[in-house]
């Protein structure tokens, strides 16, 4: 595995330890071990394929998995998916999966899970899901989606957001919309983050972990790794 | 013209029927998955808990007759939450084994309704007015029917008010759609299904004592005899979809009383017949989402 030369915050907010998965009997991830800043976004990369999105959906317990996985030092791998969520663990799932059949205002309720929920920084960050909240979800645009499926998370007083991939095949100024509405979020909440976009990835990461064959080849600075070339292309298979 | 207006009350009426046992079976299967052979069960059960109430009470007044729709609402409300939590949540994700044990259910209760009400149909009385008929545009239309009809429309206007404006209803509908998502959202998912059982079931109960008067008997086969249509509704309205099984009901319900008037009593096969040609051109039913 390749280290990072740069000392990076040690305190973390989310351990994975040992974590294994598989999806219908195949191996999807092997041995991912790795720990996430209590601060900022922690960006975890890889080519295609490598098992991001099931490091994701392992942690959070919506796969079969092995292993251990902490939140705030506490052990949360042997319980259901909406106890781990209920401490504190927001998810942006890749390709949104917003509520088709729903509204807009009835996504983001559904999602409330707090006593005093911040709808005030969701209207804030996303002023047009306030418009739109008697629009039924499915029929909003990719771009207007992700602001739900964002907006589905941080709604509630999360310990760490997991979000994957958020600017998939969005429209450049999209991208930078959403691109700031995370580096808002990752203000007050820390983001494991899943991102193809590199740009997206200099701008908000400070720590970087690379996945490949379904381990970790990689766990330090984003920074070094993003301006590192030659270490980039090797690891992501792109400049 | 007369028979034409006949027909097609009785055959809303007969839907109504199919409609409040398809409805349970429908929600079910779009939230959890489970395709229930056990819900004839609930129905039968809440037929003989109405039916036994009725015989304590002096069935004739409309005072009993209400209470023994409310008493097999709720028998069949809490004998379908009870299936839910004791047999089928150790079963999600497995539907082999969802079969095996509602089906098994299924045969065991209707051999433990042999056991204790014998396996003779027990003849029901009702207000004197539901066994009357009422003159529309020509057609003498069994009273019975008009209450079937209405308590069909009222579980319907329930069941679309609880949905919308309740924060279950919320969940369930997010849950038809994707449950994983509610789970990752923090919702605990299963009781959501422990309700959607429940409302089935209450449907189903109060179908069974609606059914009950409409055939004027309670067996023991009355749920079976029952289900078989209500999964023929069911698909061709759309696994999963409330609106589709309503429209579906009524359909095959018609279609099923014109048959049988106008060639020869074929209802059943042409039932069949509407079920291949909807698989075939619709797999997902009327109103079914796309796999």
């Amino acid at each position: 595995m390749t280290e990072s030369t740069t000392a990076v915050v040690t305190e973390s907010i989310l351990t994975v330890s040992d974590l294994s998965a598989s999806i219908d009997g195949q191996q999807v991830i092997e041995s991912v071990s790795f720990e996430m800043l209590p601060v900022g976004v922690t960006a975890l990369l890889g080519r295609n394929g490598v098992g991001k999105t099931s490091t994701l959906r392992a942690i959070l317990g919506l796969i079969e998995r092995s292993g251990e996985v902490t939140v705030a030092g506490e052990r949360v791998d042997r319980e259901p998916t909406h106890r781990i969520v209920q401490r504190g663990v927001g998810y942006v799932p890749e390709d949104r999966e917003v509520f088709a059949s729903l509204t807009v205002a009835e996504n983001l309720r559904l999602a409330e899970r707090d006593s005093s929920p911040n709808r005030a920084l969701v209207a804030e960050l996303f002023p047009d899901l306030t418009d739109r909240a008697g629009q039924l979800a499915g029929t909003l645009s990719g771009g207007q989606q992700q602001m739900v499926s964002l907006a589905r998370a941080l709604v509630n007083n999360n310990q760490v957001l997991l979000v994957d991939e958020p600017t998939k095949g969005l429209a450049p100024l999209i991208v930078m919309d959403v691109a700031r509405a995370l580096e808002r979020a990752a203000e007050t909440v820390p983001v494991l983050l899943v991102e193809q976009n590199l740009q997206v990835v200099r701008m908000l990461a400070k720590k970087a972990i690379v996945l490949e064959g379904g381990r970790v080849v990689y766990d330090g600075s984003a920074e070094e790794l993003l301006g590192n070339e030659a270490l980039t292309k090797e690891l992501l298979g792109v400049a | 013209m007369s028979t034409i207006v006949l027909l097609l009350i009785t055959g809303l009426g007969l839907g109504a029927l199919y409609f409040l046992v398809a409805s349970g079976l429908s929600l079910i299967y779009g939230l959890m998955g489970v395709l229930n052979f056990a819900h004839g069960s609930f129905l039968t059960l809440g037929a003989f808990a109405g039916w036994e109430l009725a015989r304590r009470m002096g069935g004739e007044s409309w005072g009993t007759l209400i209470a023994s729709l409310l008493l097999g609402m709720v028998v069949g409300a809490l004998v379908a939450a009870a299936t839910e939590f004791l047999l089928i949540r150790r079963l999600y994700n497995r539907h082999i084994e969802q079969v095996l044990v509602t089906v098994g259910l299924a045969l065991a209760t209707v051999a433990l309704f042999d056991g204790i009400w014998g396996t003779d149909p027990i003849y029901v009385t009702a207000p004197p007015w539901l066994s009357h008929t009422t003159e529309i545009l020509g057609a003498r239309v069994p009273n019975d029917r008009f209450l079937l009809i209405g308590a069909a429309v009222l579980v319907l206007l329930g069941i679309v008010a609880f949905l919308r404006y309740t924060r279950f209803g919320l969940v369930i509908r997010a849950g038809v759609e994707n449950r994983s998502m509610v789970t990752a959202l923090g919702i605990d998912v299963r009781k959501a299904f422990t309700v959607v059982f429940a409302i089935g079931g209450a449907a189903a109960g109060l179908g069974g004592v609606l059914a009950s008067h409409y055939f004027g008997y309670v067996s023991p086969q009355l749920g079976g005899s029952l289900l078989i249509f209500a999964f023929i509704v069911t698909v061709i309205g759309g696994l999963g979809s409330l609106a589709g099984a309503a429209i579906a009901s009524v359909a095959v319900a018609i279609l099923q009383q014109f048959a049988n008037y106008f060639l020869g009593g074929t209802g059943d096969l042409m039932v069949v017949l509407l079920l291949a040609v909807v698989l075939l051109v619709r797999p997902t039913g009327i109103l079914g989402k796309k796999a």
